[in-house]
């Protein structure tokens, strides 16, 4: 057998000029984190990082409902490429986890079979005229926060422990499947020993929990949560991983996929729903925070600005702990005033004065 | 007409997914929809080793091969390189392609797929947007989401995102000419004949039911 050799879970991520894509799901759900890890990146650190308005959705969720070709998404990713290559960039930046795998599988396969990857050249070319490079790194927005995490906390006035008792909060992770079960050498700790969240979430001064269904898919299944009636494929696998972490008493579930942040807030909710059990013991649901949103709290943005009055179960609770100021009149404040609250969840504590 | 078999073997995802499995059951063991559903990759790989035309077409039909999740998590674990979720989706693509799909139930619910994120990259250049969550059919979202869906533009511009504006940004309106590139690209590479053929089981499955 093949002895696990240390440097084949390392990553080389280069320190500057990006060329950006987005997240359908986190532009959906989360507009707040692609904002705060731009203005983070730019503004907080000073990179160059570079988005063309002409880029669209990899496919990738079509693709893996199988109403998508291979020999079409690889097309679609070679567009994308091709403007990162006219704006004179190598380094491609993705926002979310089922593109990061969707890009690894293109480049692995044009690595195997190079006939594909001058047929895509081909059909490129004949669909718009336009000419790709490939990308020099590709890395997950998860990794580069990862690799900048300490120029990060040096910049952070917060430490992810309870400012009342000094206790190092409780942290589980959440690595999407996608990050690095398909390409291992892809990502940080690749499949076995993933480290992109707890690396994180240590440096932060938060303490790791190692919990049994860490590993555990938070069960997207794309076309299963798609259709309406196979959602119990998904709600089932997110149960799985909550019965596994709440022996722990997590003060944070921390993912780095945008599906997966937004199915373990959800989830927690339709669960309270169902069956009357929050996994928190106080009926308040464990708070979840991707690696953008952790990153932007550390640094010191407003919560709502960041977006997190959109999450179901609600962070004051983290945020109190952690000694974050908000102003709860802000929450639910748009620009012409406070236009409604959301309605009360039946059993999910939402309001905590 | 070409066998099933060399069909499948057409597609790079079989032959990248089924080399040499041995049938240890791992894939199985770690599967999250082998727990949910009945489902067995273990079994899918034995059976499509065999190579047989009669059962390829029977597992074409069936249920079973919908049932995956594609969370890959088969992929970074057999002991052999096989990756089952490549080989499903090898048989999916050859199901819907050959118009088997409508014999199965789950198969036939790609029809509605299709028209839903299939024609959403081409309307907007997104697979999912915030609109297509409708609070109806999704249920699960919470009154958070109904609540943000009625504040729209207004929460979504105080969190910085463009919401369907016009220029730059997150959930940007796509210009006319980039959403041509994408149905060009379509059209090009068989994207645009894969859903002509989804389309023909539909119509299929309709003369079924009138007559």
């Amino acid at each position: 057998m093949t002895p696990l050799l240390w440097k084949d879970y390392q990553k080389e991520v280069p320190d500057n000029h990006y060329f950006f894509v987005r997240s359908c799901i986190r532009q959906t759900f989360f507009p707040g984190a692609e904002a705060a890890l731009l203005d983070i990146l730019r503004n907080s650190l000073g990179l160059d990082i570079f988005e063309d308005r002409r880029h669209t959705t990899c496919t990738g969720i079509a693709y893996h409902c199988d109403l998508v070709p291979l020999e079409t998404i690889m097309t679609v990713i070679a567009r994308q490429l091709s403007l990162m290559t006219e704006a004179g960039y190598r380094h491609l930046l993705v926002s979310c986890v089922t593109s990061f795998g969707i890009y690894l599988e293109m480049l692995d396969m044009w690595q195997h079979h190079p006939e594909m990857l001058e047929q895509t050249r081909e059909a490129l070319w004949k669909s718009t005229r336009r000419t790709f490079e490939l990308p020099t790194a590709l890395v997950h927005t998860s990794d580069l926060i990862y690799h900048l995490r300490k120029p990060i906390a040096d910049r952070s006035p917060h430490r992810l422990v309870d400012k009342s008792t000094q206790r190092a909060l409780r942290v589980v992770d959440h690595v999407g499947c996608h990050y690095a079960k398909i390409f291992p050498a892809g990502g940080f700790g690749g499949a076995e020993f993933p480290s992109v969240l707890s690396g994180l979430a240590e440096t932060f001064g938060g303490e790791m929990v190692d919990y049994p269904e860490r590993r555990h898919c938070c069960g997207f299944g794309f076309r299963h949560y798609m259709l309406q009636e196979n959602r119990g494929y998904s709600v089932s696998n997110s149960r799985i991983k909550f019965e596994s972490m709440e022996a722990f008493a997590p003060d944070l579930i921390l993912t780095n996929c945008p599906g997966c942040n937004m199915f373990l807030d959800r989830w927690q909710y339709t669960l309270a729903e169902m069956s009357g059990k929050t996994y928190d013991g106080e009926g308040k649901g464990i708070p979840v925070l991707s690696h953008e949103e952790l990153a932007a709290l550390m640094l010191g943005r407003d919560p709502w600005t960041l977006g997190l009055q959109m999450h179901q179960v609600q962070l004051e609770p983290l945020l109190d702990k952690i000694g974050i100021a908000y102003q709860a009149r802000q929450k639910y404040s748009m620009v012409e005033g406070v236009a409604g609250v959301p309605r009360e969840p039946g059993v999910l504590k939402v309001s905590f004065e | 007409m070409a066998s099933l078999l060399s069909q499948l073997k057409d597609d790079i995802r079989f032959s990248e997914g089924l080399s040499a499995c041995m049938n240890c059951g791992i894939c199985t063991a770690v599967c999250p929809a082998a727990a949910y559903f009945d489902y067995d990759p273990r079994r899918i790989c034995q059976l499509v080793q065999t190579g047989e035309e009669q059962e390829l077409e029977k597992l074409l039909k069936g249920e079973e091969i919908w049932m995956c999740g594609q969370c890959l998590s088969c992929k970074a674990r057999c002991p052999r390189g096989n990756v089952p979720g490549y080989l499903i989706q090898s048989l999916r693509k050859l199901s819907q392609q050959s118009g088997l799909f409508i014999h199965s139930s789950e198969g036939r619910k790609q029809i509605r797929l299709k028209r839903r994120i299939g024609h959403s990259i081409l309307e907007t250049g997104y697979c999912v947007h915030p609109l297509m969550v409708e609070p109806e059919t999704h249920p699960e979202q919470g009154p958070v989401w109904i609540w943000a869906l009625e504040q729209g533009a207004d929460l979504y511009r105080r969190c910085g995102s463009n919401y369907y504006g016009e220029g730059e940004g997150g959930l940007r309106k796509m210009a006319p000419g980039v959403l041509n590139e994408l149905e060009a690209i379509f059209e090009e590479t068989g994207g645009l004949r894969f859903w002509e053929a989804i389309e023909r089981g539909a119509e299929e499955l309709k003369l079924n039911q009138e007559s």
